[in-house]
Parts: C-alpha cells; structure tokens; sequence
C-alpha cells in the first residue's frame, strides 16, 4: 500500500457551469482516507502545468475515490478534460483530517462552496444531532449532488442559504449561522464547528466562534508544491508559529489560526 | 555496474543526491523511497538558531517550473543535532548538511559542530536567493567568497567541503575557481534562480516576499550550462543541480562535467523520482554497453567549441 499511486479516471463530469465531480479508481491498494484529509492530483503527464493540486477528499464507494472541483485556472481546466480511462497520479490521503466529535456534543458543520466536499465527507460519519449549513452566493453557484440529499437519512438537519436568496434562505451562511445560534434552538456549550470553504468565511466564522465562546475547527488551504509535508511551502501562520497545512493541517483549531 | 563516484577522500555509491530544500529531513520521504539506495541525502539548510521563514504565500507555479520564497524555515542546529539527525544515521547514505549563516562566525560554529556530529560533507549555501541576510551577500561577492569557503575549510578535518554557487554571477567560471582555490572539496550548481510573477486580477506580487527562486525544468538548461563552464574551469568534483527530473536529464549534467547530481523539485511531483533515477542510470549504463558511470563523466567533447562569454 502506498500513499503515491496511479489511478485510472472512471467519471468526470459537470454538475454545474463552474462545478465538477471526478472519480477515480486506484490501481493498487491505497490507505483508506478519512474525512478532512486531501489528495495531490496530477492533472498532466506533461512539464506544464508542474504541480499537482491538492482537493479534499469527498466520499469513496465501489466506483473509486470521488473529488469535487471548481474550474479555476490552467490545472483545473486540464483536470475536466480527463476522460473515462485516463491513466493519472495521485498522493494521498493526505492531512490529519476532521477530530472526531464526542459523543455528547452537537457538530455544526459550515460549508462554503467546494468546502461542501470535506464538510460532506465528516458528515457521512456521523450518527449523532448535527446541523450542517451550505451557503452561496446564488443559486447558480450552489452545488447540490445525490451524495447530499442522501444526508437526510441521517439525524442532520441542512439549512441552505444564498446571498441574493435565490434558493434557501437569504444570507450568508455565518449570518444564518448567527441567527441559529441566537435562537436558542441548541445548547451551545455542547456546540463544536467545523466549516470549510472560502478564507472570508472562515475568518467570519472564526469571529463568530470568538464572540460565542464555541470551539471548532477549520479546513485550509494553501498553495501546494509536495502536499507531503516535505517542501514548506503552505505554512500558515498559528499562535504556535508557522503550520504545515498538508501535515499539522488541512483541519486545525479555530483558535489558533492568526488570520 | 559501478555506480560508485568519489569526491574528496568520500567515496559515494552511486551520483544521486537529494537537493537541499526539497528532501526536508529525510523523514517526510522514507514511505516513498528506500533512503538506503542514494548515493547520499542533502538536507534542508541549517542555521544555528531556527528560522520560521517567510510569510505566505510562499511559492507559485511558473511554466515548466515554480518559485519558492520558503525563507530558510528551519529547526537549527540544536535540533537538528538532537531530532533530526538519529533518524538520518539510520540509513546506508552518505549525510551531507547544507548550512547557512549571517556571519563567518556562524558558518564556523555549524561546520565545526556538524563535523563533530559525523556528517560526511557540509554544503555552503551562499547563494540563497530569498532573504536579506542569510548568505546573499557571500554569493556574489569574490572576496566575501573566497574568505568564508577558507574559513570553513580551516576549522573542518575530515567534512567535505561543497560550495553552492549561485546562477546569479556574470562568469560562473571566475567564482568557480575562486571557491576552488579558496579549499573546497566540491561545487554544486546552480541554486534557484532569482524570479517573480505577478497575479494580474489582483495586481499583486504572488509571493508574499515579492521575488523568489525559480526551479525545475525550466532552469535545467541554464544550469548544464553552468556546470559546463564551471567543469571547464576547475578540477575539483562539480555537483550538478537544476531541473533534474528523470536519469535522461541526470546524464544529460555528467556529460556537461559533473561527478554526480542532485535532485529537488521533482520530488514534489515523484516522490520516488530520487530512485528512479538511480535505476534509470543503470538502464542507460547497459543499453549502452557502458560499465562505469565515470565513463560517461566529462564524455561532452567540447574542446572544438569556443565559449562567446569568455
């Protein structure tokens, strides 16, 4: 078993105009991920683009390893045209993934965009009381795939927002995330975050954590060259000097990020 | 098949080495890779107290390449010696420490202690691209140069001595052999060279740092270039690095002069590229009917050609 492995490309398509979902299925075997970790995808066998990039871990089934991503720049305009069969490289599971919550506390898990992968993936674990918040900025660019609304099976409530209030309620998700804490719906000493998505939301929600006295945990990312700890090109700044986001991260305490 | 190159009194078994920089410790690479089978690990820069390196964003792809602007993060000396170097010592590899420092002082109290602790060679890095102090100054100044290499080469016994030059010099010939007649044991080059890249929805610098050193293949061509003229202008062993992704590129640098090789960007794309290497040296070594690497070392025949730079 090894943590650098070829994978053949089984499905890669679009959910939306931005949005795409990648399976892939290892060739050898591989560590079986946990939620919150990532992989380092190779999205060319050329020099150009180098790198490879690093997406979170979303869900894995009988298909292969899945991978949601957003069209962005040069990798991930390569990475929609792999087809069915497609030969690539892969690093992982990589990070230290999401904590478990304990028994007795209620997860507030907090998406924003492709933040809804990961968040997804810690989701799927659970059995207990949870509330899981997806927001966006219309209902364009809100992501909804079967994996999703398989979560209503599960003691999760899913509150949907968008900014414009296009679809769900109207707001951010840190504004819906406010009002469900005001309302006194839960016990919020038993309450612990978990959000992913984009560095605004996670600095607001960070605020929020602050003003609530609620603990929580994070998911960041970084621009990644190795993604295995090697190269120290994604460190971040903590309470407790510079992180590896690959290694001591991607998922580290609300508190102790230096925003 | 001998593999085996020897630099100074050290005789190495094969002439693939890890770029400082790229293989950390050693530690993140020993699932990938069996650290017994290069020809010797160079590490991550040392300076004697840690450094915690630059803000982010610390690197950025470039075509064929990338920048990095780490800014020599490291856990210094104490411990290196007390973490790091138990693991290293654990493996058949020749261990090679690349130190850096602001002063002579500095560069003195590692190399004496490094020596004491048993490495088989200090590599001095002067030519760092990335921060104001820590070794820019020593790189591309002669005389700077040629008194920090004797300094280090009075207070060590056994050590190897190996000066990493810079790309960054207008004759790579001349600071060559100014670091060659000032006592090192070997060369290795080229380091990054100086580079940056600008986000033009933004209009801000990429890197938090502004520049940073650019690496990978897209240098690969300046730095066999630079081994050729280096080669051509000393005879101590060149170590050369620089965009090396597969053995093709590594035969590529002994043709040019160098004695053995070292690899660094391309780890992050192949973890296991530092061994592949190794094996694809051997393949072409027989595919070619050729039993000793030293054969193919120096085979550019380049005597009928003039360099236009000198």
């Amino acid at each position: 078993m090894s943590r650098y492995f070829k994978a053949k490309v089984t499905k890669n398509f679009p959910l939306d105009h931005k949005n795409h979902l990648l399976c892939i299925e290892p060739l050898e075997s591989v560590v079986k991920p946990a939620p919150g970790q990532f992989f380092m995808i190779s999205v060319s066998n050329a020099y150009d683009p180098l790198l490879k990039r690093p997406f979170s871990y979303f869900k894995k089934t009988s298909d292969g390893i899945h991978f949601l991503y957003a069209v962005r720049g040069k990798g991930t305009s390569l990475m929609k045209d792999l087809k069915h069969g497609d030969i690539i490289h892969l690093v992982g599971p990589l990070g230290n993934g999401y904590p478990k919550p304990g028994e007795r506390s209620i997860p507030l898990l907090i998406a924003g965009g492709t933040g809804v992968a990961s968040i997804f993936s810690l989701a799927d674990e659970l059995s207990q009381e949870a509330y899981f918040l997806q927001g966006a900025k219309c209902k364009d660019e809100f992501i909804m795939t079967d994996e999703l609304k398989g979560l209503k099976s599960k003691p999760i409530m899913c509150m949907k927002c968008t900014e414009d209030g296009s679809f769900g309620g109207k707001g951010t998700v840190v504004d819906i995330l406010k009002e469900f804490l005001a309302s006194g719906s839960v016990h919020i000493g038993s309450c612990v975050l978990y959000a992913c998505g984009p560095k605004g939301m996670l600095e607001s929600i960070a605020r929020t954590a602050h003003d609530y006295r609620i603990k929580g945990y994070v998911s960041l990312e970084e621009n990644m060259a190795c993604g295995f700890g090697a190269c120290l090109g994604c460190s971040v700044k903590t309470v407790n000097g510079y992180k590896r986001v690959c290694k001591e991260g991607p998922v580290f305490p609300i508190q102790e990020i230096e925003w | 098949m001998d593999l085996t190159v020897t630099i100074g009194h050290i005789k190495f078994k094969n002439p693939v080495m890890t770029a400082s920089g790229t293989f950390g410790y050693g530690e993140e690479y020993a699932e990938f890779v069996d650290l017994n089978k290069l020809g010797a690990v160079v590490v991550k820069g040392i300076s004697v107290r840690p450094m915690e390196g630059n803000p982010p964003p610390r690197i950025c792809e470039t075509p064929c390449g990338m920048l990095n602007a780490i800014g020599l993060q490291n856990v210094g000396l104490k411990n290196f010696l007390n973490e790091k170097l138990p693991y290293l010592r654990k493996f058949d590899t020749k261990l090679i420490v690349n130190i850096l420092g602001n002063s002579l002082n500095e560069y003195v109290t590692l190399s004496k202690s490094l020596e004491d602790a048993g490495v088989e060679g200090i590599e001095l890095n002067v030519s760092c691209p990335n921060v104001k102090k820590g070794g820019i100054a020593f790189g591309t100044d002669k005389k700077a140069l040629a008194k920090l290499v004797a300094k280090v080469r009075q207070s060590v016994k056994k050590a190897l001595v190996i000066t990493k030059l810079s790309p960054n010099v207008i004759r790579i010939n001349e600071i060559a052999k100014i670091a060659e007649e000032a006592g090192s044991d070997a060369l290795s080059l080229i380091n990054t060279i100086p580079g940056m890249s600008i986000d033009i929805e933004t209009w801000k610098p990429k890197l938090a740092h502004m520049t940073g050193g650019l690496s990978g293949p897209a240098i690969r061509p300046v730095a066999v270039r630079m081994v050729w003229e280096a080669s051509q202008a000393v005879n101590i062993p060149v170590i050369g690095v620089g965009g090396i992704m597969n053995e093709q590129d590594a035969i590529e640098f002994f043709l040019a002069g160098a004695t053995a090789i070292q690899v660094g960007t391309a780890n992050f794309i192949n973890p296991k590229a530092t061994s592949d290497i190794v094996n694809g040296i051997e393949e072409y070594l027989k595919r070619k009917e050729i039993y000793d690497i030293k054969e193919v070392i120096g085979g550019l025949n380049a005597k009928s050609y003039n360099n236009p730079n000198d």
